[in-house]
């Protein structure tokens, strides 16, 4: 443990040269233009610079690709709010509160606390690997497809019955997500679905292409109906708001503390960043006093899903470093980078290369602070940019979410499909059909099958392995519960009501 | 400041060397004039897509080619979208293809229609091989313990888990089955490092992981390899865990299971491209393989470092696509043809 202490100081000694420094730097700014650009994305990123370093010693390039991928974890949030275009799949229930906020002119403090909560659950999850790694190691190995699939369920659980709208729009927009999902190449058979001999459709709907879509796209056009203006014009331009959002912001370190530990079990588990930011928005919203509000630019729904993610996408490094399975796709491409520099990824990795692997934790903790301060004092200059001309700043947007759908998969086909999932988004906005159930099944629907008849096929098809030991089960049905929340907490209230119904008697 | 020194000092060294490599080597005809792209038909992080990205700095590093190289992920449909993109850019002189074994399977497992001899061969840069591994708290220390083991027990007992659905590890357990007399579970992953991991967490018997994919884990003595599907032993002689090396593991077919199989890393360019180009390239790639770079990813994943080109390394090719068809057709994976 002492040990492990006085390796950390090394690495920030490592860290700090300034040399180091000013790669950190570079890499946070890299990466918040890299994020900022929906589409790109943090593992197109990280893949194209990856050539710069390898003239670089190993621990100076993982400091710089790694900030990179803070950066642009950072830089996902601001068009999340601004723009309700969320650049990965992790920022999309970011645009659920986060949106309406910049809508009502309060971008400036939708910001500060997406960033700000990012930077706390980053941190939180960096302690955990700091203090007990070698633990969380021997934990991700127990996770076997049917517990990979019991975290999924989870996911979904915890969000079904969120929206306002009628279940039944409900379950017909998470129906038309898991059909989109299941277009291409089917990962248990090897064979074609839904493709109807389409060559464009051999790579299916990426969930960007189709988020881009729906949400970046669906939402100028219904601007353009609403009379062309953006509605956020009257956004505050100063660091006032930083100030005072900071205020705000303890009160709810309840949220922040449970947010934290979804986020980091996530990120262990091999699920990941975007299952843990709608699992914690949708029990914040269920838990919540304010949860009635959620939806409609409340500041604990812009926490909650931003604090998850970045812990969870904190804590997936670990399984990486670890184990050597990448836990997303930006963790794919690095994990790339350190077999180059001759770092072999694994259990030995930690006792072999103790200087590189706590020089990559030190450059965490600094990272994440550097980024904080970048973001931060740049909030003023973000929330300004609602103040461009709608005329001016839609065809911006507009030529950025096309260069954006286009690098996903280098294809002119999906530009147009963005299109076409922006007119599909539209009218989906216009009939109330709710669009976020949709991108979850699109985002995890493929998974979630995946592991679902992963474990099928190991248990010969008996749906007992998904009660067969303890961890599993325990998941599953946290995941029941989640799904009858609703009926459980009238069943709460009734009582409630008949107690207070009693009590003014006395 | 010092970082810019750095890559200004690098630049200058990179230049003396690519003088020295010009001068070296006699100067071809043909010369690319923008950006060479590498198409990887696989996803990132697989070996396909580390061997291309290792390329791709090796070739920036030592500034072997006057343009800058862009590695390009087409996975979508099991790789059959990258190999239609090749297939389709007739003439194109500045892309290449890497393959791996889903060059065959894809094409018969999906009836996309693509096939080879769409393409111009440019080179064979090495075989990856695949050894068959269990968790190292397995009693089974040898082959022969492993088959007694899956012989007592009843069909479908055994766990296999392998990299993707009717591609090259399928295609080594139907084989492996067949030696044994035995069916087993295949369960498909999306990539190896995830099929390793599975190994290690004991939620599958045994896999037939890359070397590079299981390499870590057998080091930290959670995996035991039992053989190695090449016809003759590992090259590799430096020890790897205790006293084991790759030279170490025995083949199967030695070991008395009788399966064969290593899978093609070479490159491909689309139709219709001029020989001058085609030679271009496989001086560049000669180039690369006398890197410190290369030689060490060589050593890291146990590659065998067969090198073929032109006539031979079609010839070579075309003997895999029909021991593939073989396999395809015999383990019933062959899509119906319209």
């Amino acid at each position: 443990m002492f040990e492990d202490i006085g390796n950390l100081m090394h690495g920030f000694a490592v860290v700090l040269q300034p040399q180091n420094l000013l790669l950190m730097v570079v890499g946070i700014v890299l990466g918040v233009i890299v994020g900022v650009l929906p589409g790109l994305g943090g593992a197109n990123g990280v893949a194209i610079l990856l050539p710069l370093t390898f003239s670089m010693s190993p621990t100076s390039a993982i400091i710089m690709l790694s900030c990179i991928y803070w950066g642009a974890l950072f830089g996902g949030a601001i068009t999340s709010i601004l723009f309700n275009i969320p650049g990965e799949p992790w920022s999309v229930a970011t645009t659920f509160d986060g949106y309406p906020m910049a809508q009502q002119g309060r971008a400036g403090e939708a910001l500060t606390a997406a960033f700000t909560s990012s930077f706390v659950g980053a941190l939180f999850a960096v302690i955990m690997i700091t203090l007990v790694a070698p633990l969380v190691a021997s934990f991700a190995l127990r996770f076997g497809p049917a517990e990979i699939f019991s975290v999924y369920f989870l996911a979904f659980c915890s969000f079904v019955g969120l929206s306002k709208e009628p279940p039944f729009k409900t379950i017909a927009a998470m129906m038309l997500g898991f059909a989109l999902g299941a277009v291409g190449l089917d990962q248990m058979t090897g064979q074609l679905r839904l493709t109807f001999g389409f060559e464009s459709l051999l790579s299916g709907f990426d969930f960007l292409i189709a988020v881009i879509g729906l949400f970046g796209i669906g939402e100028i056009l219904l601007t353009m109906e609403e009379g062309l203006s953006f509605r956020g014009k009257a956004a505050k331009i100063n660091l006032k708001v930083v100030i005072q959002t900071w205020k705000e912001l303890p009160k709810y370190w309840m949220l922040s503390l449970r947010s934290c530990l979804i986020g980091c079990w996530m990120g262990i588990s091999p699920a990941g960043a975007t299952p843990a930011s709608f699992m914690s928005y949708g029990i914040a919203k269920r838990i919540s006093k304010r949860g009635h509000n959620f939806g409609k630019g409340e500041i604990e729904g812009v926490v909650a899903p931003e604090t998850a993610a970045h812990a969870a996408g904190t804590a997936a490094l670990l399984p990486m470093l670890a184990l050597g399975v990448p836990g997303s796709p930006t963790a794919a491409v690095l994990l790339g980078g350190l077999l180059i520099w001759g770092l072999q990824p694994g259990p030995l990795l930690f006792v072999e290369q103790t200087e590189f692997v706590w020089g990559l934790i030190a450059s965490m903790y600094m990272g994440n602070i550097v980024g904080l301060i970048v973001v931060l004092t740049c909030v003023p200059l973000f929330a300004a940019i609602l103040r461009i001309p709608f005329s001016v700043i839609a065809p911006i947007i507009l030529v950025l979410c096309a260069i954006g759908a286009y690098t996903v998969h280098n294809n002119t086909f999906d530009v147009v499909m963005m299109l076409v999932f922006g007119v599909v988004g539209y009218f989906m906005k216009k009939a109330n059909y709710p669009l976020a159930p949709m991108v979850l099944a699109i985002v995890l629907g493929d998974k979630a099958e995946e592991s679902f008849r992963q474990s099928l096929l190991g248990s010969q098809g008996s749906l007992g392995v998904f009660f067969s030991n303890a961890l599993v089960s325990t998941v599953m049905t946290l995941g029941l519960i989640a799904l009858f929340w609703p009926i459980i907490q009238e069943g709460i209230s009734r009582v409630r009501v008949a107690m207070g119904a009693a009590r003014p008697a006395q | 400041m010092s970082v810019t020194s750095k890559i200004l000092s690098f630049g200058a060294v990179a230049c003396v060397g690519a003088a020295f490599a010009m001068s070296a080597v006699p100067a071809t005809a043909w010369e690319p004039s923008h950006p060479i792209e590498i198409i990887v038909p696989a996803g990132t992080g697989g070996g396909a897509d580390q061997m291309a990205r290792t390329m791709q700095g090796i070739i920036s590093k030592h500034s072997l080619t006057k343009q800058p190289v862009v590695v390009i992920n087409k996975s979508g449909g099991a790789g059959g979208e990258g190999f239609l993109d090749v297939k389709n850019a007739k003439g194109n002189e500045h892309k290449l293809i890497i393959t791996l074994s889903n060059l065959f399977t894809t094409p018969m497992a999906t009836g996309i229609p693509v096939n080879w001899k769409d393409m111009t061969p440019v080179a064979m840069m090495a075989l990856d091989e695949f050894v068959l591994w269990v968790n190292a708290e397995k009693p089974y220390k040898t082959v022969k313990d492993y088959v007694d083991a899956i012989k007592a027990q009843p069909d479908n007992t055994f766990k296999m888990g392998g990299t993707g659905s009717k591609q090259e590890d399928q295609i080594i357990t139907v084989a492996l089955q067949k030696a044994v007399g035995k069916k087993m579970i295949y369960i498909p992953q999306k990539g190896g490092g995830a099929v390793a991991v599975q190994l290690v967490g004991n939620h599958i018997d045994s896999s037939v992981n890359n070397p590079i994919e299981a390499v870590a884990h057998w080091r930290a003595g959670k995996l035991r390899p039992l053989c190695v599907f090449d016809p003759k032993k590992l090259d590799y002689k430096d020890k790897i865990a205790g006293d084991m090396s790759w030279n170490d593991i025995p083949t199967c077919k030695s070991a008395g299971l009788d399966v064969e199989y290593v899978m093609l890393r070479g490159f491909f360019m689309p139709p219709g491209v001029s020989k001058d180009a085609v030679s271009y390239y496989v001086d560049l790639f000669k180039k690369v393989r006398e890197t410190p770079e290369w030689k060490k990813l060589m050593a890291d994943g146990a590659f065998n470092q067969s090198f073929m080109v032109g006539d031979e390394y079609a010839k070579w090719v075309a003997e895999a696509e029909k021991l593939h068809e073989g396999l395809m057709k015999e383990a019933g994976f062959m899509a119906k043809t319209n």
